[in-house]
Formats: structure tokens, sequence, C-alpha cells
């Protein structure tokens, strides 16, 4: 579906299985988000978020894609 | 049985909250006005506690007026009181005048802790300072619950003309610039964030400042500009619309250049808001010609309040599209003209 | 066609769909959740809030969509209580914090979603919450894509698949799609570079003729999806049949309360009339048209005239992805026809 906003884990605050949650940086901006469908993502991986929950774990950093994306 | 006797009543709930009684124009009335509004505002005009305030101006003035019902009343970044002195005071700038005098109307809903009260009414105090205006009439209500969320605060204010006003969007010409005085959607996130709880870190500062020191500054170095508005409900995109229809020209802006502070940047991609919707509480909007751009830029670069005013798009000629944003990807595409507050979506 | 509602956005709003105008046609597909959400699930909401008296939760984007008893946001003006969330578990919160209420979650969404609203119904049963309930209408993208695939009067040469939906159902349900009906499906993100990825593939598989599914928006997107958002979803919810507004019942459409979370379905706990599905209004069968890529938003006699982002007849022009919400946008109404 639609909006899905790449962000970085910063730390896990709850590794339980429903109540997961972690802080996410997003460009200098944190957020505590529930990570219950990504409980294997490491500290320094990027996950999607989607409607304010973590819903996938991105294989790369959206930096390097965007690098490419602006190259003349 | 108690040695002690005890009072049966139970301690007064005036102690703690604001009751009907205080705004029913009799003796609480009065100290309220006494005790809480005088010694912060005190000046003879006000003190005198006329029907009406009685003014000596220079010539001609300008006169506003807005009403404040922000929840919740303390954001980051500013508080109701702050708001409604500077929304006033920065209206009365934009039109070119030098803010003098306010009046202060409160609305107070029963049961708002005195707590709340006095520290709303120290930010007053403090800003009015600040920004060297005189609050010289008022009126205070007090009403049932319900009939206002907590508090809602209107304030008029009175500016003299001392130089050169700008024309108003009726005046913009092709080619004319437009810029910014700072970073936009400040306001609108701040609000967003903290009515909701979102738990941003950290949260998107609300921008409420006062602007007639550095507008006031510009018009003195002979650089008014050609039309020049408070960013306020509906944001640049609403000014802008406005100004479009007025003047009937088109206006293009840059999306690269946008100015928009990372906290609002993150809030806005999280919930597929866009800036240019959300309200601002110490920016502006200025058009100018191309010519006296950069000149105008250095002269706001001084001020902190809006040390990153920056151009954001230009003045085109009459086409269908009212204002249109170059995106990212290089193509110029129409921006809605704002309907209704911007909502967050998930999709 | 594209199927995701976001992608229209992005298309749109990037000239992407404008560039590429004399090779290729974009169809734009039902991908619009809000959109595809029945007038009648919009009317119980309205009928929780105002005559239950529950404080109804919703994301933003649900707000201005017309039922026949008007929005949830012209209800929240006649007293009902309306809280917008951006997440279904502040929804649980909001019970925790107000044990003298009822709260029910306005759940809709395709399958990106749904293991969001599993997630509450499991947080809730795990703090044995009684306030709290979900009235969900979650659908299914893929069962859809198949009715159209299936339409003999079908235009579409091939599928952009919604990349955040594949992000958690994974791809391999569309292996069978592309070939029984001989598409090629791309699956693709929502970047310019990814659209333009996904427009690519299918365009090169069409040259080559080739039909399978190819994915191009693999930093997100793996075969299998997202096992631990699959395991959530699967858990509370079951597929079953639902109606779309626009289409009516699709097979398998949808997903439904398992019997095991039956106690958190709003409608059983508030005993909401049942609407038997409200008449199809004029504006609605435009909708259909349009929600199925068989006619395009400025070919609607409403469009521009009767229906503006101001005066919406049907959900494709409230929603901000609608279809008909995006044309407006990015061509300027009426002003540039």
């Amino acid at each position: 579906m639609c909006l899905g906003i790449p962000g970085r884990v910063l730390r896990w605050l709850d590794r339980s299985e429903l109540m997961a949650e972690a802080e996410i940086d997003f460009d200098g901006v944190r957020k505590r988000c529930p990570m219950a469908c990504v409980p294997d993502a490491d500290v320094g991986d990027y996950v999607l978020i989607h409607a304010g929950i973590a819903i996938s774990k991105l294989d790369r950093s959206p930096e390097d894609f965007y690098r490419i994306e602006t190259q003349p | 049985m108690p040695d002690e006797l005890s009072c049966p009543m139970p301690q007064s709930l005036d102690a703690e909250c604001v009751t009907l009684a205080y705004g029913e124009g009799g003796r609480l009335s009065r100290r309220l006005v006494q005790e809480r509004l005088l010694p912060r505002f005190g000046n003879p005009e006000l003190s005198a506690l006329g029907d009406a305030a009685v003014l000596t101006t220079s010539g001609r003035v300008a006169f506003t007026t807005d009403s404040y019902t922000v929840t919740p009343l303390f954001f980051p970044g500013g508080d109701i009181g702050r708001l409604a002195v500077y929304g006033t005071v920065n209206d009365l700038a934009v039109s070119g005048a030098t803010p003098r005098w306010l009046s202060l109307s409160l609305m107070i809903e029963e049961g708002l802790t005195w707590t709340s009260l006095d520290r709303v009414l120290d930010s007053i105090q403090v800003a009015a300072k600040e920004a060297d205006v005189l609050i010289v009439t008022g009126d205070t209500k007090v009403v049932p619950r319900g009939a206002v969320d907590q508090l809602f605060i209107t304030t008029a204010g009175i500016g003299e003309f001392k130089s050169a006003v700008p024309d108003g969007p009726a005046a913009l010409q092709p080619g004319d610039v437009i810029l910014v005085s700072g970073p936009i959607g400040q306001h609108g996130a701040a609000i967003l964030c903290a009515r909701e709880d979102l738990g941003f870190e950290p949260p998107p500062l609300s921008d409420c400042a006062n602007l007639a020191p550095a507008f006031h500054h510009m018009q003195c170095q002979n650089l008014t500009p050609r039309a020049a508005r408070d960013a306020t409900r509906g944001g640049v995109a609403a000014v802008l619309h406005e100004w479009s229809t007025v003047c009937g020209l088109g206006i293009d802006l840059e999306e690269q250049q946008l100015p928009v502070g990372n906290e609002v940047s993150a809030v806005c991609e999280l919930l597929g808001l866009d800036p240019l919707f959300l309200a601002c509480e110490g920016t502006f909007v200025a058009a100018c010609p191309e010519d006296r751009v950069n000149e105008m830029l250095t002269n706001l670069h001084k001020f902190p309040v809006t040390q990153n005013a920056c151009v954001i798009g230009r003045v085109v000629p009459a086409r269908p599209v009212a204002v249109c944003v170059r995106r990212a990807a290089g193509r110029m595409m129409p921006l809605d003209e704002p309907a209704g507050s911007p909502l967050p979506r998930i999709c | 066609m594209d199927v995701c509602g976001g992608q229209t956005h992005n298309l749109l709003r990037h000239g992407i769909e404008n560039a590429l105008s004399d090779c290729i046609e974009l169809i734009h597909g039902p991908g619009c959740p809000v959109c595809v959400t029945p007038a009648a699930v919009i009317d119980r909401a309205i009928e929780l809030a105002l005559t239950h008296k529950v404080t109804l939760a919703t994301f933003g984007d649900m707000l201005r969509v017309p039922g026949q008893s008007g929005s949830l946001l012209q209800t929240r003006a006649r007293g009902g209580a309306v809280r917008t969330i951006y997440c279904p578990t502040q929804a649980v919160q909001l019970a925790q914090r107000h044990p003298d209420q009822q709260v029910v979650l306005l759940a809709i969404g395709f399958e990106t979603t749904a293991p969001s609203t599993a997630l509450a119904v499991l947080q809730a049963e795990d703090q044995r919450l009684t306030n709290f309930s979900v009235l969900a209408h979650h659908v299914r993208v893929e069962p859809a894509m198949r009715v159209l695939a299936a339409d003999p009067g079908r235009r579409l040469q091939g599928f952009l698949a919604a990349g955040h939906v594949c992000t958690v159902t994974g791809y391999h349900e569309l292996e069978s799609l592309a070939q029984d009906f001989k598409l090629p499906v791309t699956v693709t993100g929502f970047e310019p570079l990814d659209l333009a990825d996904g427009l690519l593939g299918c365009v090169q598989q069409l040259e080559q003729g080739r039909a399978v599914v190819e994915n191009c928006y693999p930093r997100s997107v793996r075969r299998e999806g997202n096992s631990a958002a699959l395991r959530l979803l699967e858990r509370v919810f079951a597929p079953d049949d639902l109606a779309w507004r626009g289409f009516g019942v699709i097979p398998q459409g949808g997903f439904v309360l398992r019997q095991k979370y039956e106690m958190y379905d709003a409608e059983r706990r508030f005993d909401a009339v049942k609407h038997s599905g409200s008449p199809e209004s004029r504006a609605d069968h435009h909708c259909a048209a349009v929600l199925s890529g068989r006619m395009k938003p400025c070919a609607c006699p409403l469009f521009g005239q009767a229906c503006t982002p101001d005066f919406p007849q049907g959900a494709p022009m409230v929603s901000s992805e609608g279809a008909c919400a995006a044309y407006f946008r990015y061509t300027g109404g009426p002003a540039l026809r």
C-alpha cells in the first residue's frame, strides 16, 4: 500500500512478543515504534514504517538508493 | 468522637480553579483584575479601568484582531498567551505598522486552574514587554464548563504607520521574487504533535515569535516588500493562493528551496503531510522585485527570527493554474489550495 | 495498471504519467483502501459513534469519506467522539487510559495495515481489555487483481503490483496470476526511480513476450514476504469473501476475525443494525468504473462539476490517494481540460 517511510533502529526498548518496541531514527528525529513485525531487526538496521509500525526490514540504507537517484 | 472539631465545609474550590463567580462583574471579578491583570500589565491607561482606553496617535493607524483557541494551551515553543500577543503584533508589522497598543479579552472555562491562567498571563506579560506594546483595555469572562475549551483569547491591536507600507498583492508583477522569512510549517507540526502526543524526540517547536523588529528594520532601509503576509492557518500555500487570486498572476515554487526543519520534515513524511499547508506563527511570506532580493535577505539575516530567510519562488504571468511547485523529479506540478486542516494519513 | 493509490499519487506528482503519455497509458487501479471501503462500513462507524456513544478511533484518511449519513468529520460536529489516530496500537492505549469508554478501531487497509490491526487485537487480549473492539474491513489485493485480469473487456496489459502490500505478503501468490492470465507483473515501489523501474520491467516483458513476476523493489520485498507480520495476521484474521465499494463481493477479497477473536468484533458487540448494503448512488456507479480502470477520472460526468475535492460525491475524490483527487490536483481540475 502506500506511505512507508524508512528509519534506522537506534536501540531496542522492549523485546517481548506483543509489546516489542524500538527507538527509530528518522534523520535526526527519534520516535518509538512497535516492532512486533520485525523481531529480528538489529540496531543499525533500516526498517520500513507504515501506520506508525515497522512492517519490514530494508536490505540497505535509503541513502545508498537516493545517491543513485540524484546523480545526473 | 474526635477531640478536635473540624469544619464540615469542603476546601474551597476557588483556591485551585477559576469559578463562574469571577466572571460575574462583582467583587471577585474586580479581585481578578486587581490581583492578576493590573500587576502584570499595569500602565496608566489600563489602571484607569475606564470603559475605553483613550489613545493619541500620530496619524493613520492599522487595526487588526484575532482570536486564539489553540489546544493544548502549552506546547513546545510557546503557549496561547505568547501566541495571542505575537499573532496580532505580527499582523500589524507585516502591514507596515509599528505595533503600539493591544486589547486583551479572556474567555475562561470554569475549572481552569489558577496555575494555568497565571502561566498564560505571565507569558502575555513577557511577550508584550518584548514587543514593546501596551495592553490598554480588556475584558474577562468566565463561562460554564464546556462553553469554551479551557481558554480562548482575543486580542485586537493598533499600530502606527511610520514608514513605507507594502502595496499588497494587487501590485505583484511577473518576475517578482517570493521569499519566506524562515522554516515553514513549524507551528502546525508542533501543535499536531503536542495535541496527539506523538512522541517525536526532539519535538517540532512552534516558530511563535515577534517579526516586528526584523520587518521594521527592512522598512527603514527602504526595502519594504511589495506584499507581505504572516503565514498562519493554511500555511504558505494559503497565502500564495490568495495572492494569486488577487493579482491574477501565477506563482511558481521550487521544492528544493523550501526551508523545512528536520523535525517538521520527519513528522510530515511519517504522517503524509505537506509542510506548505501547515500553519506558521513567526514566519512571513513576502514578494519583492528581483533587484531588491539580495539586500532584503542580507537585512533579514541579521535577526535571529529571520536568519534563515530565503527565496522560494517567483511570480509568473497569468495562467489557469494558480500555484505550482517544481517537485524533486523536475516537473512543475499544481499545488492544491488548502481545504480544511491537514489530516495525518496512512495511505 | 498501477494497483496502489500511493503509486498513482507519485506517478502524477512527479509527472511520470505525463512524460510517458504518448507511449504508455496508465490505468489507475483500485489500490486505495479508503476508496473501496463500502459506504455501509462508514455508516456503521457513524452509528457506533452517535447511537452507541463509543469513541471511534480512525485514520485521518477516512474522516471525509461520505457514507449515506454523512462523513465521520460531520459526525464529530454532531457530537460523536471521533478520534484521529495514526497507528492502530494507539487505539489500544486509548482504551487502557479510558476504561470507562468503549473504544472502537475503524480498521481499514490492505495486507500492509492488517498485521498492525492484528497486533492491536492481540495486545488488547493480552491486557484483558473489555472496552476495545474493531470495526474491521481489511481487503486483500491479489483477488481484486484477479477480478480485473479476468474481465473480458480488460485493456490492461501488465500490473505494477503494490510494493508495500508485497513487503508483507511476498509475491509468490502473484506467480499464478501472471501465468494464468499471461500478464507481466512487476512488484513496484513508490519513489520516481522505483516507478520507472517497474514500468520498464513490464514493457520489457511485453516486448519479449514474457509474463512472470519480477521484483523491482528488492530492498523491501522478498518472495516469501515478512513471516513475522504474516504470523500475526494469520493468528487473528482469516481470508473470506468481502465487499469492495464499486466491485461488489470479491471471493476471498478480504479478512474476517477468527472465531477466537470474535469478541473483539465491534459489530457483534454493539449489535449494530446490519446495513444490507446501501443502494448504489449514481455517483457509486461512476466510482466503480474509475476504480476498476474502465473510466478515467476526467471522463466521469461529475468530475470537476458536481464532484470536486471540496464537495466529493464519492470516495475516489475524497481520498487524497483516490484516482479522482490525484487527477484533480495534478491536472488542475477543469481549468486545464
